[in-house]
């Protein structure tokens, strides 16, 4: 089986995965199971593990990596992909088994019915509420949502989600362009510096099924320190190149990568 | 003061002599040498100049010598760092670029010669 686009706004999920055979053969089915037809590509971070052979057994196709490159790296792979091979929407669903593949079709339905170019499925109201035993993770949000609010212009209540579609206007600057180590708030602000519109619609989330987060305590005081840095010059990055050209114009690229 | 010039002179001749035996053993590359090889060089013709460093120690108003001189190779060396760290972060985004592009060819081939695995 190819991944090719079939008609009109077909849509891909991607699977970024790097030591995740325990959760993404299950991860794929489950997916493949709730959007049935859907194309899967899960993309291999160069796991040391079985990841790829448990990708492949459960029937995605895998775009493996020859080096490890973090997260950003690897989804932008699978974006500059997607692009090439003409999908009109991305979902990306991690490959821990944290999202639930039956929100994917919401995501979609938004991204179509919204014109948004991103859309967050996001922890809000009881499901954030669940999480609330996370602190560390809860505080890291809601620190990113205070700083976010004045530079994009709107509320978001779950920045830090993965659980992300996009349709195939943020594909081609993302694969343009994408931040590489903490992806997910960062392209945010990219997307805003070219007045693209976001939405989000809540989601569940579950407990990673296998493996540990990327993110420990440990280096948390080294992610709220990037991002904020990432996030302060792609507002700088986007100001400059406007001012050099000399128009409002929203095109041009940003972010790593 | 003297015994810290000639201290000086004496590391920068043996960077010099490092960097140079480095690109002559292929380990380093010769144009990232220049800029090593420039700051060595200007660092030593400094130590040996005392009356340029004098020159240089009263247009900055500095209180002593030693102090001008370690002013001044923190600051050569400081901009030898920066241009190692331009060179880095382009190296890392030609080779993240270099990687993707590798993954998405492979994925193309298997595609093409269908050897699904």
């Amino acid at each position: 089986m190819t991944t090719r686009a079939r008609g009109p706004g077909p849509l891909l999920v991607i699977v970024p995965a790097y030591n995740e055979e325990g959760a993404v053969g299950a991860v794929v089915r489950e997916v493949k199971e709730q959007v049935p037809g859907v194309a899967v590509l899960v993309i291999d971070d160069c796991s040391q593990d079985a990841t790829v052979a448990k990708a492949r057994e459960a029937g995605a196709e895998v775009l493996a990596l020859p080096h490890h490159l973090g997260l950003g790296g690897a989804v932008q792979a699978g974006y500059k992909l997607a692009f090439e091979l003409g999908f009109g929407y991305v979902i990306r669903v991690d490959g821990d088994g944290q999202h639930d593949a039956r929100d994917i079709p919401r995501i979609l339905a938004k991204l179509k019915e919204s014109g948004a170019e991103m859309v967050i499925g996001a922890r809000m109201g009881r499901e954030r509420e669940q999480w609330r035993g996370r602190r560390l993770r809860a505080l890291g949000t809601y620190f990113f949502r205070m700083v976010l609010r004045p530079i994009l212009g709107k509320p978001v209540h779950d920045p830090t989600s993965g659980f992300v579609g996009v349709n195939r206007r943020a594909l081609a600057l993302f694969a343009a362009s994408f931040p590489l180590e903490y992806p997910e708030i960062e392209a945010l602000v990219v997307l805003q510096r070219r007045n693209f519109r976001f939405e989000e619609v809540p989601c569940q989330m579950r407990p990673r099924k296998t493996g540990r987060s990327s993110i420990t305590a440990l280096k948390s005081f080294s992610y709220i320190t990037h991002v904020l840095l990432g996030v302060f010059v792609n507002i700088l990055r986007y100001d400059g190149r406007r001012r050099r050209r000399g128009s409002g114009s929203s095109a041009g690229t940003g972010g790593g990568g | 003061m003297d015994r810290l010039l000639h201290v000086s002179a004496g590391v920068c001749l043996l960077l010099l002599v490092m960097v140079m035996v480095s690109v002559r053993r292929s380990h380093i590359r010769v144009e990232y040498s220049v800029t090593w090889l420039v700051a060595a060089a200007a660092m030593l013709a400094l130590s040996l100049a005392r009356p340029v460093l004098e020159y240089i120690r009263r247009l900055l108003g500095l209180p002593d010598t030693p102090l001008a001189v370690f002013l001044l190779g923190s600051a050569v060396f400081l901009v030898v760092f920066f241009r190692f760290t331009l060179i880095i972060s382009r190296l890392r985004d030609d080779n993240v670029a270099l990687a993707q592009r590798v993954a998405i060819l492979e994925y193309h081939l298997r595609s093409l010669t269908g050897h699904e695995s």
